[in-house]
């Protein structure tokens, strides 16, 4: 058996993404979870399946309190950070698929700006860090851009990937959100702005990591036969596969620090959904830093690895290039919310809803999540 | 910022099966892991041997010597504790027993493959591991 499309994205929720949001992760969560099931056309009440996203919001139990589920029967908790969105999607597919449930909520909300809450704290409080935490975080290896940066600079060495590529990037996710009312950044960049822009973490300037931001998004996953009676055009989960980086819980002791559990992942959902990179209209690409986007672009099979760079060079991401690429403006530059954003642009692209960022014509498209220090996993859905 | 103003660098607990690492380190030593099975050598330190699933180790003094494997420049303090020691350099090395370390740099601008060798320096509550280039 495969979970080809055996299940539906049959809603999508989100919040104003924002800074300074004076909610809660939880009242953040519930906005948009509402949004989403909303959205299917159903009631709260129709939920039985809940994946909540992530340990700051709401867990499986609250969702039946506010909604007053009656017969909640499937829920889980996936534990890799960013790829925990597109891993949800293979956990509600494969819920739906085997009968287990209906419809499943994968909902997320989060508020940084309350509290001291920064993303050099958060992550030590996460068991997946547990290896960070004991021997590097006290020399002062503290924060994800710190973590990564040794991986892009054996990239930047290994194979010739430049300054000017990583900004390729920073641009184009800009040029999208500029399309996007829901996106926090509003100013055009150019390759100079990035270049300009204070560095981080060697390699890492400002313009090449992710935003701080507050909100909540959610999706519902419906079983293919009942979401054809639901409200919208039916966007189906063709093929979703989820991967492991060898040493997954320390970059320093893996073999190949340029390594990525999607490696692992992307063949097995491009096999199931029986299609190549070739045929992908439209990409959401996981985006905590520049450099994640174009390893991701090697290891999903649109490059050989290495090459990367020279292939985001040309503007191919960008608005009307040949691969438009994270079309809300990603996480650099509309919001992060662990990716869940990128799983709700898709769902747009592909339902012909996404307005003045819609890519002509997008009837296949591709999400992925990246979590943690390399976990991977992607989503290929169809328009239907 | 007044240095003496800056809050303690963090402290975390060690883990239980890390205590000979955290002894070694007090005495000026990186040890590792090496399967008393099958003689593998492992960082960082966990419960299994993960060739032959043994949980029997002993610990064996690394050399501190081995090569650049990538390296990053802190610009920004994600931890107001290392406001202070901005801009700082982390070297990842390949230890010559096999397994890597993290450490901090001292020297100029690093080059991946360049020799070095690393050494346990106190600072309060703790100790860094400091490389250095090999002469």
């Amino acid at each position: 058996m495969s979970l080809a499309d055996k299940a539906c994205v049959s809603g999508i929720g989100e919040t104003a993404y924002v800074r300074g949001s004076t909610r809660t992760a939880f009242q953040l969560q519930i906005e948009s979870s509402l949004k989403a099931i909303a959205d299917a056309g159903l009631d709260p009440k129709d939920i039985d399946g809940v994946i909540p996203i992530g340990i700051v919001s709401g867990i499986a139990e609250d969702f039946i309190d506010n909604f007053g589920i009656p017969d909640l029967r499937y829920s889980t908790v996936i534990p890799h950070g960013g790829a925990s969105p597109t891993m949800a999607l293979q956990a509600a597919a494969a819920a739906v698929a085997g009968g287990v449930c209906n419809h499943v909520l994968i909902t997320f909300g989060r508020n940084v700006s309350m509290g001291s809450n920064k993303a050099g704290a958060r992550i030590h409080q996460m068991p997946q860090f547990h290896y960070v935490t004991e021997y590097e975080y006290a020399t002062g290896a503290i924060a994800p851009a710190q973590l990564y940066a040794p991986m892009a600079r054996r990239h930047m060495e290994l194979y010739g990937t430049t300054v000017e590529h990583f900004g390729e990037v920073a641009v184009a996710c800009r040029a999208h959100a500029l399309r996007n009312d829901n996106a926090i950044m509003k100013k055009p960049i150019t390759l100079e702005d990035h270049r300009a822009s204070r560095m981080i973490a060697d390699p890492f300037r400002l313009l090449d990591c992710s935003l701080e931001s507050d909100g909540g998004a959610a999706v519902v996953v419906s079983v293919a036969e009942r979401a054809a009676d639901l409200r919208h055009r039916r966007v189906y989960i063709s093929g979703v596969a989820a991967g492991h980086p060898d040493s997954p819980g320390s970059i320093t002791q893996r073999a190949d620090m340029t390594s990525l559990g999607l490696a692992k992942a992307a063949p097995r959902a491009f096999r199931m959904a029986g299609v190549t990179p070739a045929d992908i209209d439209v990409a959401e690409i996981y985006d905590c830093f520049t450099y994640a986007v174009i390893r991701q672009l090697e290891d999903l099979g649109f490059c050989a690895k290495g090459e990367g760079g020279p292939f985001v060079a040309d503007g191919r991401l960008r608005p009307g290039g040949a691969l438009p690429t994270n079309t809300h403006g990603g996480l650099l530059s509309q919001a992060h919310v662990w990716g869940l954003n990128h799983i709700v642009e898709l769902v747009r692209q592909l339902r012909g809803d996404a307005g003045a960022a819609q890519v002509a014509g997008a009837t296949l498209g591709l999400v992925t999540g990246y979590g943690d220090m390399g976990d991977g996993a992607l989503a290929i859905m169809r328009r239907g | 910022m007044n240095m003496a103003d800056l809050p303690a660098k963090p402290n975390p607990p060690h883990s239980e099966l890390a205590g000979p690492y955290w002894d070694g380190v007090v005495a000026g030593h990186l040890l590792l892991q090496a399967c008393t099975s099958c003689g593998t050598v492992r960082h960082y330190p966990r419960l299994l041997c993960a060739r032959c699933y043994a949980e029997g180790v002993e610990w064996k003094s690394a050399s501190g010597r081995g090569r650049i494997h990538s390296w990053t420049v802190a610009h920004h303090a994600f931890h107001p504790a290392f406001v202070g020691d901005l801009p700082y350099t982390l070297v990842t090395v390949d230890l010559e027993e096999g397994p890597r370390a993290l450490g901090r740099w001292q020297g100029g601008t690093p080059m991946i493959g360049l020799p070095v060798l690393g050494k346990f320096v106190a600072r309060e509550a703790g100790h860094d591991l400091v490389f250095a280039p090999v002469e």
